[in-house]
C-alpha cells in the first residue's frame, strides 16, 4: 500500500511557493497535507494531494518533483493517538526520517504520514497492531 | 640606509642595461637550444637557431611559450639542467588540471631572492628592519621568495607563512615588526583584526608592507596604508618566472619596476601575438635572461598591462609595468590563488552535476567571497534534506580539492542561473578590481 508523496526542489525565494501552490490548485486536485524542510538557500516542499499524477505531471513542467512512497496510519484526532503508532515502529527498530500530520474527511479522524527507509515494513508493523494506514486509491475518494 | 639594494645595476643607465641584456640573451637562447629539446623543436619549426638571436631586437622572432606548453611539458620538460643541479622546486596554486612546477638551481635561487631584497629596500627596508613574512610557505613561491630577499637584506626575518591572524599580531607588537609582506587582502584584514583589539595605527612599528600574489586597487591600498600606518607597496611575479619580484614598487608608487638585467619584458597583441609600442595595452610575455633550471622564453602571462618607459623620480632606471588590468584568458585570481573556470566544470561533471553554475566572487572586509551556483539535475533530487546538504558539502569538498581553495556551494534549481543571449554568465566578479 503506502501512499505517493510528491516532493519539489523551491528556492528560498519570495514568489516560489505561491506558485507552485497554484499550479497543484490549475489540476482541480486538492491538497491534503503539506510540510516544508528548509536550507538557507532552497527548501523542500512535501505534499499529499488527490490525483498524484496530473500534479505530478504539471509540476514537472517547471520544478524538481520527486516520488516518495510514504506511509499515512489512521489515527484517533484525541490526546494520546500517535504515541502507539510511534511505539510500535520503535519497538520494531523502524527509524523515522521525517513526519507531519494531517486531519482525515471523517470525523475525529487524522493521519500521520512517515517517512522511512522501508514503508512496506513498516506498514506491516502498524497493520499487525491494528493500525490502518491509508493507499493511493483511498486519497482520491 | 641605502635607497638601492645594487644601485649599480638598478640605476644603471639604459645603455648599460641594454648592453647586459644583449649579452644575456644570446648565452640564454644557447642554453634553452642545447638543454631544453621541448623549446628547440619550436625554433626549428620556425626556422631559427640560435644565430638568429643577436639581441633582444630579435626576441619578437622567437616562438611564445604558454601555460598550455608547461602543461604539455609537465615535469621535466622544460628542464634546463640536469636534476642534481636543482635544489628546489615550486608550483602554482594547488590546481590539479592546470599544476605548474618550476625547478631552481642555486643561482637561480640567488637571483630571485636579490630581485626580492631590491623590492625590499625599495619600500625602505634594511639590516636593521624585522620583516614579518605572512605569505604562506611551502610550494607557494610567495613566502619562500619575500624570506629569501629579506635575509640577503640582512633583515630579523619572522617566518609566520599566513593564517593565525592572533599569533601574527602577537610576534608583530611584541618582535616590533617594521615590513609586513603578504597578500593585500591578509593585509587589510589584519588591519581590522587590529582595530577590533582595539589597537590604533601608530600602536604598531610598522612602516612599510609589500603586498602582492592577488589584484587590488588603489582604494585597496589607502585603506590598508591607513589601517596599518604603513605605505604600501605593491610586487609582481609569477611562480613560472620565479616567483614575486619580477617587478616591484618604489617610493613613489606609481608602477613597478621589472627587473630587467633578469627578465626582458614585451607588450603582444593577444591576438595576432604583434609586439606592440610603449604605451599600448595588451599581453606581458617575459623572457628570462639568466635562468638555469627553468629558463622560459617569450612566456605568455595573460596579464593584461602597460609598460612605462619615461624616467622614474626614484632614479632607478628600469621600465615600469602598470598593476595588471585584468586577463587575456579566463583565469581568476581568488584570494591569491588562479582558478579557471573550466577547472569547475571538470568537478561537476565527475560528481555527477550538469555543467550549469555560476561563479560569484565579492569582497567582504577585503577579503574575496567564493560562491558557486550549481543546478541541481532530476536525478540528484530527493526529498531527504540531510542527503542534498551531504551534497553540497561533498562537492564542496572535491572543489577545494581540485582548486585548492574552498568556494561555498549553493545547490539551485534548473534553469535558475542567469542565461544572457541564451549563454550563460559563467562568473560574475563584483570585486571591482579593474577601472
Amino acid at each position: 500500500m503506502a501512499i505517493t508523496q510528491l516532493s519539489l526542489f523551491l528556492m528560498n525565494q519570495p514568489g516560489q511557493l505561491v506558485n507552485a501552490v497554484g499550479a497543484i490548485a490549475s489540476t482541480g486536485a486538492n491538497i491534503r497535507a503539506m510540510s516544508i524542510a528548509e536550507a538557507n538557500d532552497f527548501g523542500i516542499l512535501r505534499t499529499i494531494v488527490t490525483d498524484t499524477d496530473k500534479v505530478c505531471e504539471r509540476l514537472k513542467e517547471d520544478y524538481l518533483v520527486t516520488r516518495t512512497r510514504v506511509v499515512a496510519a489512521r489515527m484517533d484526532d484525541r490526546t494520546g493517538a500517535l504515541y502507539p503508532i510511534l511505539e510500535a515502529l520503535n519497538e520494531s527498530n523502524v527509524n523515522i526520517e521525517y513526519m507531519y500530520a494531517f486531519t482525515g474527511t471523517g470525523p475525529e479522524e487524522a493521519y500521520v504520514v512517515l517517512r522511512v527507509h522501508d514503508p512496506d515494513t513498516a506498514e506491516d508493523v502498524l497493520h499487525a497492531r491494528g493500525i490502518g494506514t491509508l493507499s493511493d486509491e483511498s486519497l482520491n475518494l | 640606509m641605502s635607497r638601492y639594494y645594487q644601485p649599480e645595476i638598478e640605476t644603471a643607465p639604459r645603455g648599460k642595461i641594454l648592453e647586459i641584456q644583449n649579452e644575456k640573451i644570446v648565452r640564454q637562447v644557447k642554453h634553452v637550444w642545447e638543454k631544453v629539446p621541448y623549446y628547440r623543436d619550436l625554433m626549428m619549426k620556425k626556422g631559427l637557431t640560435p644565430d638568429d638571436i643577436k639581441s633582444v631586437d630579435d626576441i619578437k622572432k622567437l616562438p611564445f611559450l604558454s601555460k598550455a606548453d608547461l602543461r604539455d611539458a609537465y615535469p621535466y620538460g622544460l628542464l634546463g639542467t640536469d636534476l642534481k643541479d636543482c635544489v628546489r622546486i615550486h608550483s602554482t596554486s594547488g590546481t590539479t588540471g592546470r599544476r605548474v612546477v618550476a625547478f631552481y638551481t642555486q643561482h637561480d635561487v640567488d637571483l630571485w631572492e636579490e630581485c626580492c631584497a631590491r623590492a625590499i629596500v625599495a619600500a625602505g627596508g634594511s639590516n636593521e628592519d624585522v620583516v614579518q613574512v605572512a605569505y604562506g610557505y611551502g610550494l607557494f613561491t610567495g613566502g619562500a621568495g619575500l624570506h629569501g630577499g629579506s635575509h640577503k637584506v640582512g633583515c630579523l626575518t619572522l617566518p609566520m607563512s599566513s593564517g593565525n591572524t592572533e599569533r601574527q599580531v602577537q610576534f608583530m607588537m611584541d618582535l616590533d615588526a617594521t615590513i609586513l609582506c603578504c597578500t593585500p587582502s591578509y593585509a587589510a584584514y589584519i588591519g581590522e583584526f587590529l582595530a577590533e583589539q582595539g589597537y590604533k595605527p601608530e600602536d604598531n612599528k610598522l612602516k612599510a608592507g609589500i603586498f602582492g600574489a592577488e589584484p587590488w586597487t588603489e582604494e585597496m591600498r589607502r585603506d590598508i596604508e591607513q589601517k596599518l600606518g604603513i605605505k604600501a607597496y605593491d610586487i609582481y611575479g609569477l611562480t613560472e618566472t620565479s616567483g614575486p619580484g619580477v617587478a616591484y614598487e618604489c617610493e613613489e608608487q606609481h608602477g613597478m619596476h621589472i627587473n630587467e638585467d633578469h627578465f626582458y619584458a614585451e607588450i603582444i597583441d593577444p591576438d595576432t601575438g604583434e609586439v606592440l609600442p610603449d604605451g599600448e595595452k595588451g599581453e606581458l610575455v617575459f623572457t628570462s635572461l639568466d635562468k638555469e633550471a627553468f629558463p622560459l622564453l617569450r612566456y605568455r602571462t595573460r596579464d593584461i598591462c602597460v609598460l612605462d618607459r619615461t624616467p622614474c623620480p626614484c632614479g632607478r632606471t628600469h621600465v615600469r609595468m602598470a598593476k595588471p588590468m585584468g586577463r587575456s584568458d579566463d583565469m581568476l585570481i581568488i584570494r591569491g590563488v588562479n582558478v579557471f573556470p573550466s577547472q569547475i566544470e571538470t568537478v561537476l561533471l565527475k560528481e555527477g552535476y550538469t555543467p550549469n553554475y555560476q561563479i560569484v566572487l565579492d569582497r567582504e572586509r577585503n577579503t574575496d567571497t567564493f560562491d558557486v551556483y550549481v543546478e541541481v539535475s532530476a536525478d540528484q533530487f530527493t526529498d531527504l534534506m540531510s542527503q542534498i546538504q551531504k551534497m553540497e558539502k561533498s562537492l564542496e569538498s572535491a572543489l577545494r580539492t581540485m582548486l585548492g581553495i574552498g568556494p561555498k556551494v549553493h545547490l539551485v534549481a534548473p534553469k535558475t542561473i542567469t542565461r544572457s543571449e541564451g549563454k550563460a554568465v559563467r562568473v560574475i566578479d563584483k570585486r571591482k578590481l579593474h577601472d
